[in-house]
């Protein structure tokens, strides 16, 4: 357990710190292919799939439902990911203690750049070039600010399950990985029910099909897209912490997560909440064994890649409406 | 004004511009001058796309690196003139148009727009793994300190890169007035009614985008013999892509005129700015910018101008 706890501290980051571990541990065995390797692969993927379910959901509800190309979400996770980070070094806190109490307010940031985006674009029909633009320049804006505020240097937080990690055989379940997974899928869970069990997020599932229908129902389609814009960034928050717990942040982390979590969106089918599931675990084993058997750093260009086939060939998704 | 006039007009006050920073004389100012240029170009070949057709390219980072990295790879092996690499990352950075076009631009603008996001870590992350270019940690270039008849390197790049923004400038301005424009623009208010009257759709936005990025790549082919080493962070800097779509945004996109409001105004600020606050800060001041004029002028300082003087035409 010490081991891991120092190679905590002098790792650099990367998608799938989780491998790492388990590269150095079979390299006494000189093998390049083993099956102990493809096990904690798939495993590590997985697991990094389930977090970037967290990081994805607030888009699938943001752009697949309400069709809002938020490209701002990543520095809204980023946000909530240094907040966790101010928090626990300053005061000690748990980083997913301090995201559960971040909820509310970044539930209200949703909804008043709900509300700017509403009256400077959606209303006037805008929001394909200056919308797209407004987001944009949202997320720039947050990251200078960050790094205004804390610098480029990468982040990191402290916490009990940072370190350790659970063996089962051959098997490495970093709890870092584990714990983030398993929250992200809670957040999964509770959202899907939310949204096909309650009278809002019916109303929610209902105004991405019809605004006008929700309208003669009595429904204002403008509150109930605010409601689940201000959901999409509150998820964020829970995002930002399992992100930090998982790898050192810095302000310009944000970029490398726009193209993935889109290409989850797109891949699992817009508007649907567990094809993201799909496509966050697809992603995620993809990756894991880009970086285990290729290197980790050309991770990044083959989930990119996907998302441009994915794109040009199944543009509904696997799941699509 | 027919085009040869208004390349001549054009040709006239680049060389007003030539003679009164060779006036100055001052080494600096030929730097300030030059990147301000190539945002002049950069913002023009956005707005070939962005403004005209409304399709919005987040990757602009990717196809001025593209443009630079050319030069690179042909560097260590042949050692050419300024103006065929200008050419040569033009040819290379259009293709990576045309291909990211086809594969997307048959889908929603949003999709596209996400796929040039994409495009750029895609890119960037090729470049990292491929050492001949020196991979992440960068490519030195070593370039003459004089070149002969004009004095020192930085003005005959300078002079490039002027010549250059009065081809760009020219470029947008003759698509603007052309059949090719007026498509742009159908397909810009109602891709469906576009199609729908027989306006060829793919075919105008692939021509844009080919465009769009060829002078991306041009604007960044003589940016290695600028600095003197490129890094994939540098040329692959998110502060070209938001410099991109700010520019014209400010300026103004409907029209020639307002990318090069955009860039020259926007450039001159964070030229100030990165000398007398910092670099951080002004990169802080554009993102503000642009918010700002996106919500408050949605047409930019050219719109502005409209309504001031009362002819504000209907979009």
């Amino acid at each position: 357990m010490d081991e891991e706890a120092e190679s905590l501290e002098n790792k650099g980051w990367g998608p799938q710190p989780a491998e790492r571990g388990t590269c150095a541990g079979n390299a006494g065995e000189g093998m390049i292919f083993s099956y102990d390797l493809l096990i904690n692969a798939i495993i590590a993927g997985v697991l990094l799939g389930g977090f970037y379910v967290a990081v994805t959901i607030g888009i699938s509800i943001a752009f697949g439902i309400l069709d809002i190309v938020n490209i701002a979400h990543v520095s809204f996770i980023i946000l909530g990911a240094y907040i966790a980070y101010f928090l626990n070094v300053n005061y000690g806190l748990d980083p997913i203690l301090v995201s559960i109490l971040m909820l509310p307010v970044f539930y209200l940031l949703g909804t008043a750049v709900y509300q700017i985006y509403y009256l400077s674009f959606e209303r006037r029909g805008q929001e394909a070039l200056r919308g797209l633009a407004f987001f944009f320049g949202l997320m720039f804006v947050t990251e200078v600010g960050l790094i205004l505020v804390f610098g480029v240097d990468y982040r990191y937080v402290q916490a009990a399950y940072v370190g350790p990690s659970l063996r089962i055989g051959v098997a490495d379940f970093p709890f870092r990985m584990l714990i983030p997974c398993v929250l992200a899928l809670v957040m999964f869970g509770i959202l899907q029910l939310f949204l096909s069990k309650t009278y809002t997020g019916r109303a929610i599932m209902a105004v991405s099909q019809d605004a006008l229908a929700l309208k003669l129902m009595a429904v204002d389609p403008i509150r109930i897209k605010r409601i689940a814009f201000g959901i999409s960034v509150a998820t964020a928050a829970i995002a930002g912490a399992l992100l930090i717990i998982i790898h050192p942040v810095e302000p310009a982390v944000g970029r490398e997560y726009i193209g993935r979590i889109f290409a989850i969106a797109v891949l699992g089918g817009l508007g649907s909440l567990p094809g993201t599931v799909i496509g966050a675990m697809l992603l995620g084993i993809m990756e894991s064994f880009t970086a285990t058997f290729y290197g980790p750093s050309w991770a990044p260009a083959v989930s990119f890649g996907f998302l441009l086939l994915a794109l040009a060939f199944r543009p509904q998704g696997i799941l699509g409406r | 004004m027919r085009w040869p006039t208004f390349l001549a007009i054009a040709l006239a006050v680049a060389l007003a511009v030539a003679a009164v920073a060779r006036f100055y004389g001052n080494e600096y100012y030929f730097i300030a001058a030059y990147v301000v240029l190539q945002y002049v170009v950069l913002a023009t070949a956005w707005n070939i796309l962005g403004g005209y057709a409304g399709y919005v390219n987040f990757g602009s980072a990717a196809f001025f690196a593209a443009g630079a990295y050319t030069t690179i790879a042909f560097h260590s092996v042949v050692s050419l003139p300024i103006p065929v690499l200008i050419v040569l990352g033009g040819i290379v950075s259009g293709v990576i148009g045309f291909i990211a076009g086809y594969l997307t631009l048959r889908l929603r603008g949003v999709f596209f727009a996400i796929a040039t996001l994409a495009l750029a870590v895609v890119l960037q992350t090729l470049i990292i793994n491929w050492d001949h270019v020196g991979g992440s940690r960068g490519a030195y270039l070593l370039r003459a300190h004089e070149f002969p008849y004009i004095g020192s390197y930085m003005q005959y790049l300078f002079l490039m890169m002027l010549l250059l923004a009065v081809v760009a400038v020219s470029v947008a301005r003759l698509i603007e007035r052309s059949w090719l424009g007026f498509g742009l623009a159908a397909i810009r208010d109602d891709e469906a009614a576009a199609e729908a009257s027989g306006v060829p759709t793919l075919r105008l936005k692939l021509i844009a985008t080919t465009v769009s990025g060829a002078f991306m790549g041009m604007a960044g082919a003589p940016f290695p013999y600028m600095l003197g080493y490129v890094d994939p962070a540098s040329a692959f800097n998110l502060a070209y892509a938001v410099n991109a779509i700010a520019m014209p945004m400010i300026g103004g996109t409907t029209t020639w005129v307002g990318p090069v409001i955009g860039a020259i105004l926007l450039g001159t600020i964070q030229q100030v700015a990165t000398v007398t606050i910092s670099s951080a800060v002004n990169l802080l001041i554009v993102g503000l910018v642009l918010i700002g004029f996106v919500i408050l002028a949605p047409n930019g300082i050219v719109g502005l101008f409209q309504q001031w003087f009362g002819k504000r035409r209907a979009r």
